[in-house]
């Protein structure tokens, strides 16, 4: 065999300090009440940093901030608050390599994918948004479309960056002000972020970051200045936001969980499919809301998918994130490492069969082998709730009406594929799947000019490409 | 197997249209992850020696002359004189006209003599012009043979007589070994390079080799791809391990590494060897030896450190 010798990205390339404070109105300070958590590194479980918690004061500053800021950054023309995010696009670039390791260092996902990626990604998103600013009046939401005001953004762990960006770029583009949480296992790439702003002489109280848990994000999103809540993360906390946004004017967008459906059927192109199969589920270890978790295959030629796939799935390489060599990085955190091990489980108890290739996982940190179950049916729990790891659940269909069925039988519809080189029945099955983004022949790829949202309990708005801004505007 | 392979032959085209098709975007995506692999340290020092002892080291010109070939040979017996640890090449690779000086200057040294035949590059001549070109060859004292398949007849779709000819210059090639030049650059889809490689493998190639390096595509990591690909099919089909040699534009070490991960990421370590993979190259050995001679010393020596042939 030919073996690979260690690549690690170096660590130094980034400076991580023992502990940071909150980012109200262009500065760092400590929390009111001196509250702090911690942020480890998830391949190590070694603390990274001393994070500060928001307090409700903490909060409520922030937003007066935001709010202040505002009032002038809602009144500059389009093309001035354009040549900002160029330039926080810019810095990215040139900072990139620090961001990747930070991230992958936080995140537990592999170098690979952060730097080659999410941090493009990141970029490209700041880039598109700066282009929209100027050009407001003629997206196509009326001829003199307005800011919003404050915008409370809650973001989750699984592509902490990517989400900021997700947020923060078409909120800035169209004049509004932010108030951002990051979530509380991955903080550290928010507060660089902040730095960035800083670098990029963004005025002060345009972007704030509060650092926090989920009561954080709570009062945050309950705040009554606030003019716009958007949301990504579980559906179990989207629909407790939705409940508390309700009757209060305030305007809201959730993207949340998922299972969805990738369906191969018997004239697919068999190799490419199976890479879209491992990329659509165990790219970012799975903790992809969009992940590909329901793999539907034409029965006829699953015999000869599930032995490609499982042939593919032994050359995955688990183990240090900041090795470029690896594949599957560490399981973000113990709670999620717990979820993924107990609904695997059940898996087992419900009656489905479960495989792994040989891995050996590293002693310390979050780990999750790459796990199949075959033998799933719609009835199993694992077919039916969101795992949120490298877990994927093997179903087979007959014809093409089942396929769509099986893949529409889900109480979710963010997203789902479709593996054929047949053209006319991309567009035929595309076109009955209630999911907010169809692949064809391909999964998980994204792009900021591209819309990116949910049907049914995955959420409602859109985030990115045109769609993305009128969720800002009114 | 046998079966299988008497069904497949029965209706060629049935069977070569009837094979998985291959995604554009999502073949070359995949190639260019794997290139992304970092090899460091004593796995490169391993991929080095190992490319070496992969290369075909080859010269087909015009110009070529009895002392080109010569100094070529002498070349691939020890790539590096100031390092006898450095293994010598796999072959050597030369017009039929030239292998006889070959065969002399490489008897007894291990180092493979291919020699092209079958009317290369065009394969455009009769077929008994290319059997006659293929025992000359043979005659000569070359060990392997490289042939251009009839890419006109290929694109016409008359699989049957591409078929034929590479059955009929395999006896003709009596022991020495087969390799089946495809010439992907002139087959242009992904679709057709695999389907061209089974139509060899079937007919009996050793050997699938990309391209002449006389066209303006020649190998890339994406069609080396589908070509592994459709070896590693083969041989869970028909139980018969076929090699794969790209050919053409592989100039530098950190090419020839990506094809080495290329391999063992798809075909795994079973292909890791001489027998089973070839680089058609000239330049890419002195970049090989500059590499290695970087990894043994610790520092680059200059391009007149190393032998010019």
């Amino acid at each position: 065999m030919f073996e690979y010798a260690p690549a690690p990205e170096s660590r130094s390339v980034v400076e991580i300090a023992s502990s940071y404070g909150l980012f109200i109105d262009g500065s760092f300070d400590g929390g009111k009440d001196g509250n702090v958590f911690k942020t480890v590194d998830p391949a190590t479980e070694e603390v990274l940093a001393e994070v500060a918690a928001a307090g409700p004061e903490d909060v409520d500053r922030a937003v007066a901030a935001a709010r202040r800021a505002f009032t002038t950054w809602s009144a500059l023309p389009g093309s001035e608050r354009a040549k900002y995010l160029f330039r926080i696009a810019r810095i990215i670039q040139e900072r990139s390599r620090e961001l990747a390791v930070l991230e992958s260092l936080d995140n537990g996902k592999p170098i690979r994918e952060s730097r080659d990626v999410d941090l493009p990604l990141v970029a490209a998103h700041f880039f598109y948004y700066a282009g929209w600013a100027d050009k407001l009046r003629y997206a196509g939401f009326g001829p003199d479309p307005r800011p919003l005001g404050v915008a409370a953004q809650v973001i989750p762990w699984n592509f902490p960056l990517l989400m900021l960006a997700w947020k923060i770029a078409p909120a800035l583009a169209t004049g509004n002000t932010v108030v951002l949480k990051p979530a509380e296992t991955t903080p550290l790439s928010a507060l660089f972020f902040a730095d960035v702003c800083r670098q990029a002489e963004l005025p002060a109280g345009v972007v704030n970051i509060v650092t926090g848990a989920g009561d954080t994000g709570a009062y945050l999103v309950r705040h009554p200045d606030v003019a716009k809540v958007a949301f990504t993360g579980s559906t179990e906390v989207g629909r407790e936001i939705a409940r508390s946004v309700a009757g209060t004017g305030k305007r809201l967008t959730l993207e949340l969980g998922g299972k969805a459906a990738n369906i191969v059927f018997d004239d697919a192109p068999i190799d490419q499919a199976v890479e879209g199969i491992v990329n659509g589920i165990f790219f970012n270890q799975g903790h992809v809301c969009c992940a590909g978790s329901r793999l539907l295959v034409q029965e006829s030629v699953l015999d000869q998918v599930l032995e490609s796939l499982k042939r593919r799935m032994a050359t995955l390489r688990v183990g240090d994130p900041l090795d470029k060599n690896t594949d599957i990085g560490a399981i973000n955190s113990a709670a999620q490492l717990a979820r993924i091990t107990e609904l695997s489980e059940i898996g087992v108890q419900e009656g489905a069969e479960r495989w792994s290739p040989e891995c050996s996982l590293p002693d310390r940190g979050f780990w999750f082998a790459p796990t199949i179950f075959t033998g799933v049916t719609q009835a199993h729990r694992i077919a039916r709730e969101e795992i949120f790891g490298p877990v994927l659940s093997v179903l087979t269909f007959r014809t093409p009406d089942e396929a769509v069925a099986k893949a529409n039988n889900t109480p979710y519809g963010l997203s789902a594929g479709i593996w054929t080189e047949k053209g006319s029945r991309i567009l035929a099955v595309a076109d009955k799947l209630r999911a907010g983004v169809v692949w064809a022949n391909t999964f998980n790829k994204f792009d900021p000019a591209s819309p990116f949202g949910g049907y049914k309990e995955s959420g409602y708005g859109r985030e990115g490409g045109r769609h993305g801004l009128e969720a800002y505007l009114a | 197997m046998t079966v299988t392979a008497s069904a497949e032959l029965s209706d060629l085209r049935s069977f070569l249209h009837g094979l998985p098709g291959v995604d554009k975007v999502g073949v070359e995506a995949r190639a260019a992850a794997l290139a992304t692999r970092s090899i460091k340290a004593d796995s490169k020092a391993a991929a080095i020696d190992l490319a070496i002892r992969m290369v075909d080291l080859t010269t087909l010109e015009g110009a070529d002359t009895p002392g080109k070939v010569r100094a070529l040979c002498a070349k691939a017996i020890r790539p590096d004189p100031a390092d006898p640890a450095c293994p010598p090449v796999a072959a050597i690779c030369v017009y039929p006209a030239m292998a006889p000086i070959a065969a002399a200057a490489l008897a007894g040294s291990g180092v493979h003599l291919a020699s092209v035949a079958t009317a290369f590059p065009s394969g455009q001549a009769p077929l008994e012009v290319k059997l006659a070109d293929t025992r000359d060859a043979v005659a000569a004292g070359a060990d392997e043979i490289d042939m251009v398949i009839s890419r006109g007849a290929f694109l016409a779709g008359d699989y049957r007589r591409v078929f034929d000819e590479i059955v009929a210059v395999k006896q003709a090639c009596g022991d020495a070994h087969l390799k089946v030049i495809l010439e992907t650059g002139e087959l242009a889809t992904y679709d057709n390079i695999r389907r061209a490689s089974w139509l060899a493998m079937l007919a009996g190639a050793d050997f699938i080799k990309t391209s002449t390096g006389k066209v303006s595509v020649n190998a890339t990591l994406p069609i080396t791809l589908v070509m592994l690909e459709a070896v590693r099919d083969f041989r869970e089909r028909h139980g018969r391990i076929i090699g794969v040699k790209p050919a053409g534009g592989i100039k530098t070490t950190k090419d020839a590494i990506k094809y080495l991960v290329l391999i063992n990421e798809t075909v795994g370590d079973e292909w890791l060897h001489p027998d089973r993979f070839r680089f058609g190259a000239s330049s890419l050995l002195n970049d090989l030896l500059m590499q290695r001679t970087k990894l043994t010393t610790g520092h680059y020596a200059g391009p007149d450190y190393f032998t010019l042939d």
